[in-house]
């Protein structure tokens, strides 16, 4: 469980995933991995091992949401382990495509 | 999250792979990161409470821009075109500076005081050096990034601000990562002091498209670097579409730019026949309306390419009028239509925009002009139609109120422009006693063509009603334009007074 707000940067400690906080503030325990994430600063212990179950991988420059959109984590680093809260899977958010504007 | 951010994704993923290309050369997402880093820390050093570019494109424009975010102070790029007066006021806005700039303008301060002056090469140099330490960027969202001072086409200059969270908002919604092709190349040919100019480094960088800088736009220089560098993506405001097509109709060997795919454009209003003429001439390209404004981090709704197909061809008059709209809100922004008393109004009837979401800063650095809900009153005039797409018809305060009635400018000029040898118009209120304000209009002919003041009286009149027609209407050579193509009112306004 750690306590997070818009631009906090947190990291994996069973692969190389490091997300941002885009939206959320609050105590939450944010996970890679199937392992509650550190913060990015911190320093890192020795790797772990990522849960079967979590283990689709994080892509770079994906949002990751929780269901009712209360919470958004960008991704900027990519990582073997896949995003959850607790349990709780968090979903890629689909991007509407845009045309190129500028 | 810090604008840094982005262009540290960028350098982290794809290191090697190019971001921009200035005066033929190249630089990578990998090296404008670590110059950013190193310029980070001279503005720490320094002092300095804002970071300022006097200067034409240039990769030091990104490498300060990115910079000053990471050291945590505004970046404030200024018009080089301004005059020396206007600038040492703004200058003495902005103190203590940390200002890079040509050679011209660093003799002309040297002697000022100026808290720290670098040449442009000097700080290129100094921060391409390539011996960069970690310098990580500051989480404070809610900081400011980006200081622009608004053109002031009719007053003095204000200072608009944006946030980091405000610029990121827009990037993320609106630009996916690394979603370009690498051959993709976009030509920025926007001034760098212009949020067109901000948000064109902020999108390519994060969408992985190669930036090619055009400093000084002409067209011939426009069509060789689209052609020299296979490029793709363009922007462009009105005017330097008008004078592209103009250009390329006086060659005798057609340019192909095959490589060019999809042409944005925005800054003013596009004449309907140039984008007509430019749909037929360019059959291949994608075309791109968007309208923003600097204080909503550029862009909040787009006229798409699929847009501009279905209303040109279409026979429908309420689907062929799109043609002329600024197209849909983004998904992220909210846009409402209001009239002077604040009330909400329906499908088709003209007000004040209002606009709401997380990219739109709506604050100067002397007061926030949002409502307490965050609505952003634009002071741009327009309405939606019943399908959301939205209309401009000038600034709200461009509104000719004549004998209590209420004229929008742009129904008048429409109306001027659909005569053969018009090529431009502008109809605007000056003082009168017996209406309040009465109507007059300047218009362009075509070289070596004609009109009637009379002609033009009566196609107002016919089209419209009598109140509209404009009591005198001037012949001139041509309108005032700043560089982004905007039209400068005051000056024009000069000639009735």
């Amino acid at each position: 469980m750690s306590t997070i707000k818009p631009g906090t940067r947190l990291k994996s400690v069973v692969c190389d995933t490091e997300v941002m906080v885009i939206k959320y503030s609050g105590d939450a325990d944010i996970s890679c991995g199937g392992t509650s994430m550190i913060d990015a600063k911190a320093d890192a212990p020795e790797k772990g091992t990522i849960n079967e179950a979590f283990s689709d991988g994080s892509l770079v420059g994906k949002r990751y949401v929780d269901a009712d959109d209360t919470m958004e984590l960008l991704c900027v680093k990519p990582g073997a382990g896949s995003m959850s809260v607790g349990d709780v899977p968090l979903v890629e958010k689909s991007a509407k495509s845009l045309p190129s504007s500028d | 999250m810090n604008i840094a951010m982005l262009l540290q994704m960028a350098a982290e993923t794809f290191p090697d792979r190019i971001a921009l290309t200035s005066s033929n050369k190249d630089y990578s997402y990998g090296e404008l990161y670590s110059a950013a880093q190193s310029a980070a820390r001279m503005f720490t050093d320094s002092g300095c409470d804002y970071v300022s570019v006097l200067d034409v494109s240039s990769p030091a424009v990104p490498i300060a821009l990115f910079g000053a975010g990471i050291a945590g102070v505004p970046y404030v790029p200024l018009n080089y075109r301004l005059s020396r007066t206007e600038l040492t006021g703004l200058l003495g806005r902005i103190s203590p500076v940390y200002l890079i700039t040509d050679p011209g303008h660093v003799e002309e301060y040297q002697n000022a005081d100026i808290a720290n002056l670098i040449e442009t090469d000097a700080f290129l140099a100094g921060t391409l050096s390539g011996d960069a330490k970690e310098t990580e960027a500051s989480d404070g969202g809610d900081a400011i990034a980006v200081q622009l001072f608004t053109s002031g086409t009719t007053g003095q200059p204000k200072a608009a601000i944006l946030r980091h969270e405000n610029l990121v908002s827009y990037i993320l919604g609106s630009v996916e990562f690394m979603a370009a092709d690498e051959e993709e190349a976009n030509l920025v040919t926007v001034p760098p002091y212009h949020i067109a100019g901000i948000s064109a480094i902020l999108s390519s960088f994060y969408a992985g498209r190669r930036i090619v800088q055009l400093p000084n736009f002409s067209p011939e220089s426009w069509i060789q670097l689209c052609e020299g560098q296979s490029v793709t993506n363009v922007f462009v405001v009105p005017t330097m579409l008008s004078r592209v097509m103009e250009y390329i109709e006086s060659l005798d060997t057609k340019p192909k730019l095959d490589a060019l795919k999809s042409v944005a454009y925005g800054g003013g209003k596009m004449p309907i026949n140039v984008i007509k003429l430019a749909l037929i001439a360019f059959p291949h390209v994608n075309f791109t309306n968007a309208y923003g404004l600097t204080e909503t981090s550029s862009t909040i709704a787009v006229l798409g390419p699929e847009d501009h197909r279905l209303a040109n061809d279409s026979d429908v008059p309420e689907i062929h009028r799109r043609l002329g709209s600024v197209g849909k809100s983004l998904p992220s922004v909210e846009i409402e239509i209001r009239d002077d008393e604040g009330n909400v109004l329906g499908h088709n009837h003209s007000g004040e925009i209002y606009v709401r979401g997380p990219q739109v800063s709506g604050e100067y650095i002397e007061r926030d002009a949002k409502d307490g809900d965050g609505w952003f009153p634009t002071r741009d005039a327009g309405f939606l139609d019943e399908d959301g797409y939205l209309f401009l018809s000038g600034r709200a305060d461009d509104v000719i109120v004549r004998g209590g009635e209420n004229i929008s400018p742009g129904e008048v000029e429409e109306v001027l422009m659909a005569h053969e040898n018009v090529t431009d118009a502008m109809v605007l209120g000056i003082p009168s006693d017996e209406w309040g304000e009465a109507v007059v209009a300047v218009v362009v002919l075509k070289p070596g063509t004609d009109a009637h003041v009379g002609d033009l009286q009566k196609m107002v009149r016919d089209k419209l009603r009598s109140s509209r027609v404009p009591e005198q209407i001037l012949i001139e050579s041509a309108l005032p334009y700043n560089d982004m193509g905007k039209l400068i009112r005051r000056q024009i306004k000069a000639l009735f007074l």
